[in-house]
């Protein structure tokens, strides 16, 4: 996968990943365009659409669009579930996640994004192993005392 | 505002979120977040150091900040303070920091770098994990020079933990992507496939992606993964659906390993070993036999991922192209697919199909789906996915059902979206040509081709008709037949008056001797499409015309007469009036025979790839191209690369015709036919657009100007030889009076209406430059003439005139120029100008001279237009809108809506507006699409207040643009002159 984008329907950003090095200017020039062309689709349409010379795989949630940009060797629709088992995450943490909890809380999508997808590939594709793993961190942060950095992990638990 | 998250919420950060979601406007949003930047960086530079949550707090928002799309320069040192912090969630924003916002600033790199190492030894497992997330983030060259020797000992190593392991394979994979050199295998490598067999899933789903990378780089050092593979494959393949725990996703095992295990059997051949082999196509028979069982869900998830596999596998079936059983099978189930209410299956279903087509095996078997994939071209409703049909038609295309596709694609072609046009006529271009079995087919369908989509016909598909009708002597005469019909048409595409005035052209000949098609017909057919043609177009047709007095003499009076006339011999274009004069001469001087050899039949053109071929694989990338022709060779020019092939040819056998005529005829300058162009003349034009209409004021360099003129010709042969053959100088008028207005005098008029300066005029013997500033109601124009030629001019004169009632509203005083112009050299002549009241016409300069003992006699009109002599007034919106108000009575307004002739870049809009003399008014309009100017002229009567209003419609199609210009003044005759004038500049 070459970049992940969250958008709205009025097109605002909400989420950008990119898993291949582009400048500031292009990453911007890449998002308009995309915006604009997955927003243009009917309800209807099929997920894929060529673009330039990748794949963009797409679906809607709610208010929120999530948009794949994979080459062209890829699997889409493997690719549809990646965005829909990344909502899973997300509606797991958040507890029936809206796009405002994604606003207030973009740190947290962009870690349990970091926990699932890993340079552009599925990290570990366990709903329950992901989540463990934003668990801990999050146990960690409550814990927070001066000299556990060096402990192993298996102690904290 | 929403619950506040789980673990550490900071207030701080929710509350300016809730504020930036609260501002009404874009202006609010950024003072707010000025108003935050501001504090931030006070907190940053303050005496009082910040303690970590602080810290943490302000990082975070400036990391919001940057994230709605504004830019940060500072806080990067505060982040990189944060990555040494013992706090998880302060290592963690400032990990997210550095992995969002790094910039290549060394000093920090090696800061980042610093505190990534001392993660990576803390032997913590959850730091572990955040640093390996940072490199594979950023993963920039700094960061693999520092870890990539690192990460695989982390990965190999037989304590490290399971989630380490899964970020280490996929940081590694990052960086091997990004710089292969410095990844280097060893003695991990082998230890890494080995991770295919690890007890745990995440582990080899992790794993299976670094090998696959690695393997498709380097195949055979990581060849022992396809067994390992396959049995994995098959162990997951023959589980039942509950067996792999969380692992199954919606009652499919494992779907992402299982597409990951099938790509990379992909990287390989078929497995050697007979039991691997017979294993692996076990697994595939299974997944398609269970595409064949009912769902065990009706969750889409459900069936997604199980067709996902089924995809993979079809692939993997497809890449091994051996196995006639499974490709078959593999077809039959696409079949079924193409007609499944699920729109992304249709889709996938017809990509997939595109690469069975191409499979000797599968491609029958593809072709008896030719009825749904026409069906699914006619009536899909989304645009990807009749794109994808055309693909497939495309591809399964052959002998037997070549022209049924064809046709299916025309007419489908009538109605095609304007983003597949382009490339549907390749497509059609190409199978027409590689199918053909009579080549009347194929020349019907290229005509059809250009009926139907004529914008969209390429250069290359019309040489190529072209060219195969040369080499073909059979289709000839149908050809000629044919394009002689098309031209019929009331309107018809330019590109089939080329290939007309081609075919015409060469074989004309062969329909003459049907009355309805002689050759007088023939020529009087394309003459009445000449004079709407472009110039390359009339430029060809000019060639045709000279074909045609060679293959019948009969036409030769018409023809020369046509040759002869004002419009052609004295053309403005250089092109277009060498080839008259030329072809003029050639007709009347040269004998039947010498006639007959210089304009003989186009010899054949040498066989070669189609350059059709080579311009859809640039736009579709090679690899989408499954269609070649079978003599494909290296791809190269049709017509050996010239835009007019023909033509050069024929001025090529013109030069080496050895005629005694030849000289006489001048024929050295037939040489710089199209070198003519690049002389001192045209390097005086580019100096004048680029200077462009903004520049005008502050003036053109006076050196450059005047250097360029008197630059030495290129080539100072003139058309005419020697003083006294009067005959062969170019026509002029016989009497003394000052000849009529060229007729493009107009057109060059127009030119002039938002700039000074710039070339009004130049031909074979006389360039005329411009300098021209205008004051109030006043005006000076100082006006150049250059004698392009080695020979003086004799008898120079100029006079200014002002026609009719131009007399009364414009004062103009010329002084007399020297009556002798020695050849290369420049005069210069100054016109002072008065605007007495608000005036229409223009007034006409008329030059007189003689030139090697023949009179020239040019009139042409001065551009002294009423704009010229407008004052910019600024104004704020509300005084515009007012007087706009004032302004409103009917004969005040003038209006006109009309195409836009050039693209609508805003830059060059403004310039435009600007060189008219007017104000351009910002913020005004409250459309910010639109453009809006003030202006006073300024005559000795009186001052005339001037509003302009611009609507351009710049979403609209190239080709479909338009403007709606306003133009408001307290005098019709202004308002309707100053927009006629403008509305020509668009």
């Amino acid at each position: 996968m070459q970049f992940m984008l969250l958008f709205s329907r009025q097109g605002k950003l909400r989420l950008q990943k990119w898993y291949v090095p582009l400048s500031d200017k292009e990453k911007k020039k890449i998002t308009r365009e995309l915006v604009q062309t997955v927003l243009a689709r009917k309800p209807k349409m099929c997920s894929f659409l060529e673009w330039r010379d990748l794949k963009v795989v797409y679906k809607r949630y709610a208010s929120l669009y999530f948009c794949c940009a994979i080459e062209n060797q890829d699997n889409e629709l493997i690719t549809l579930e990646i965005i829909h088992r990344y909502v899973e995450l997300l509606d797991k943490y958040f507890g029936s996640v809206c796009e405002l909890d994604i606003i207030f809380n973009f740190e947290k999508a962009y870690f349990i994004l970091d926990e699932f997808l890993l340079g552009g590939e599925a990290q570990d594709t366990s709903k329950k192993n992901v989540l463990k793993a934003i668990e801990q961190a999050d146990l960690l942060q409550e814990i927070q005392s001066e000299d556990w950095g060096g402990l192993p992990n298996e102690e904290i638990l | 505002m929403p619950a506040v998250s789980k673990g550490d919420g900071m207030r701080g950060l929710a509350v300016f979120i809730s504020d930036i979601r609260n501002c009404k406007s874009k202006e609010a949003e950024i003072k707010r977040i000025n108003k935050e930047l501001a504090n931030i960086r006070s907190k940053f530079k303050g005496d009082k150091a910040l303690d970590g949550y602080s810290k943490k707090k302000y990082v975070c928002k400036l990391l919001f900040i940057f994230l709605l799309g504004h830019d940060i320069d500072f806080g990067h040192m505060e982040a990189v303070n944060l990555l040494s912090s013992n706090k998880y969630t302060e290592k963690q924003i400032g990990y997210l920091f550095i992995s969002v916002l790094v910039n290549s600033n060394s000093e920090l790199i090696r800061l980042i770098n610093n505190a990534i190492k001392n993660d990576l030894s803390s032997r913590n497992p959850t730091f572990m994990c955040l640093a390996l997330h940072c490199i594979a983030n950023v993963g920039s060259r700094e960061m693999a020079e520092a870890f990539a020797g690192e990460i695989p000992r982390i990965l190999v190593a037989g304590d490290t933990m399971d989630s380490v392991k899964q970020s280490a394979a996929l940081c590694l994979l990052r960086l091997y992507k990004a710089s292969p050199d410095l990844v280097l295998m060893g003695e991990w490598t082998s230890r890494v496939v080995h991770l295919l067999n690890d007890q745990h899933m995440g582990v080899v789903t992790a794993a299976i992606s670094l090998i696959t990378c690695l393997s498709s780089k380097n195949p055979d050092e990581f060849k022992t993964c396809v067994s390992l593979a396959v049995s994995r494959l098959s162990r997951i393949v023959s589980s039942a659906s509950t067996d792999l725990q969380d692992y199954t996703y919606y009652f499919v095992p494992a779907p992402w390993l299982s597409c990951k295990l099938l790509r990379l059997l992909q990287c390989y051949p078929p497995p050697e070993d007979g039991a691997v082999k017979g294993r692996l196509v076990e697994c595939l028979e299974t997944i398609l036999n269970k595409a064949q069982e009912p769902p065990k869900s009706k969750k889409v998830q459900h069936s997604n991922a199980k067709n996902a596999i089924l995809f993979e596998a079809i692939s993997l079936i497809i890449h091994y192209d051996s196995e006639p059983n499974l490709l078959v099978r593999a077809c039959n189930q696409l079949g079924q697919f193409l007609q499944h209410r699920e729109t992304n299956l249709r889709y996938l279903a017809l990509e997939s199909m595109c690469t069975l087509a191409s499979s000797e095996f599968s491609h029958e078997a593809v072709k008896t789906h030719i009825e749904t994939v026409i069906n699914a071209l006619k009536t899909e409703r989304d645009v990807s996915v009749r794109q994808r049909a055309a693909d497939l038609l495309y591809a399964m295309c052959d002998r037997s059902n070549a022209k049924q596709i064809v046709a299916e694609m025309l007419s489908y072609l009538e109605t095609a979206d304007y983003s597949i046009r382009e490339e549907m006529v390749l497509k059609v271009a190409i199978l027409a040509e590689k199918y053909a079995v009579d080549y009347s087919w194929y020349v019907d369908t290229i005509l059809n081709l250009i009926r139907i989509a004529g914008d969209y016909v390429s250069e290359e598909v019309w040489y190529r008709v072209i060219q195969i009708v040369i080499n073909r002597d059979d289709v000839q005469g149908y050809a000629a037949k044919t394009v002689f019909e098309a031209l019929q048409a009331p309107a018809c595409h330019e590109n089939m008056v080329k290939v007309g005035g081609y075919i015409l052209g060469e074989f004309g000949n062969l329909i003459a001797g049907d009355p309805r098609s002689s050759p007088l017909v023939q020529f009087n057919l394309l003459h009445s499409k000449f004079h709407l043609c472009s110039v390359p177009t009339r430029a060809l047709l000019l060639s045709a015309y000279i074909k045609f007095i060679n293959l019948f003499p009969e036409t030769k009076a018409t023809i020369q007469e046509v040759l002869r006339s004002d419009s052609q011999i004295r053309n403005s274009d250089v092109e277009l009036q060498q080839r008259a004069v030329e072809y003029l001469k050639l007709s009347s001087i040269a004998s039947t025979d010498v006639l007959a050899t210089v304009l003989e039949e186009m010899p054949p053109f040498p066989e070669r790839e189609s350059s059709i071929l080579a311009k859809l694989k640039k736009k579709k990338g090679p690899g989408a191209v499954s269609v070649e022709l079978e003599d494909g060779k290296e791809r190269g020019e049709l017509n050996g690369g010239g835009d007019r092939g023909g033509d050069a040819a024929i001025a090529a056998s013109n030069a080496s015709t050895p005629s005694p005529s030849a000289d006489l005829l001048g024929l050295r300058s037939a040489a710089p036919v199209s070198g003519a162009a690049p002389s001192a003349g045209s390097l005086l034009v580019d100096v004048f657009s680029e200077a462009g209409p903004a520049a005008s004021s502050a003036g053109v360099n006076d050196d450059g100007f005047l250097s360029a003129l008197h630059a030495p010709e290129a080539s100072d042969s003139p058309l005419v030889e020697g003083p006294g053959d009067s005959d062969s100088a170019p026509p002029s008028a016989a009497s003394e009076d000052p000849a009529p207005p060229l007729p493009e005098s107009d057109e060059l008029l127009n030119k002039f209406v938002c700039k000074n300066n710039g070339v009004l005029f130049e031909n074979q013997l006389l360039q005329i430059g411009i300098k021209s500033e205008y004051r109030q109601n006043l005006g000076r124009m100082y006006l150049f003439y250059g004698n392009k030629t080695s020979v003086q001019f004799v008898s120079f004169s100029t006079t200014v005139s002002c026609p009719g009632e131009l007399q009364s509203q414009l004062n103009v005083q010329t002084k007399t120029v020297e009556p002798l112009v020695e050849g290369g050299a420049q005069v210069q002549q100054v016109i002072n100008i008065e605007c007495l009241t608000d005036f229409i016409d223009a007034p006409l300069l008329n030059i007189k001279f003689r030139y090697g003992g023949a009179l020239q006699n040019i009139s042409l009109k001065l551009p002294v237009t009423i704009n010229k002599f407008f004052q910019p007034t600024e104004m704020a919106a509300a005084d515009f809108f007012q007087r706009w108000k004032q302004l409103s009575q009917p004969q005040q307004e003038a209006q006109k809506i009309f195409k836009a002739s050039h693209g609508m870049d805003t830059e060059v809009l403004k310039a435009k507006l600007l060189g008219l003399g007017t104000a351009l008014l910002e913020n005004v309009d409250p459309n910010p699409e639109n453009y809006v100017c003030a202006g006073v002229i300024q005559t000795k009567a009186q001052q005339v207040g001037c509003l302009l209003r611009l609507e351009p419609n710049a979403q609209a199609q190239p080709g479909e643009q338009m403007y709606r210009l306003t133009l408001r003044s307290s005098k019709d005759t202004v308002s309707q002159r100053v927009c006629d004038l403008l509305a020509e500049q668009f």
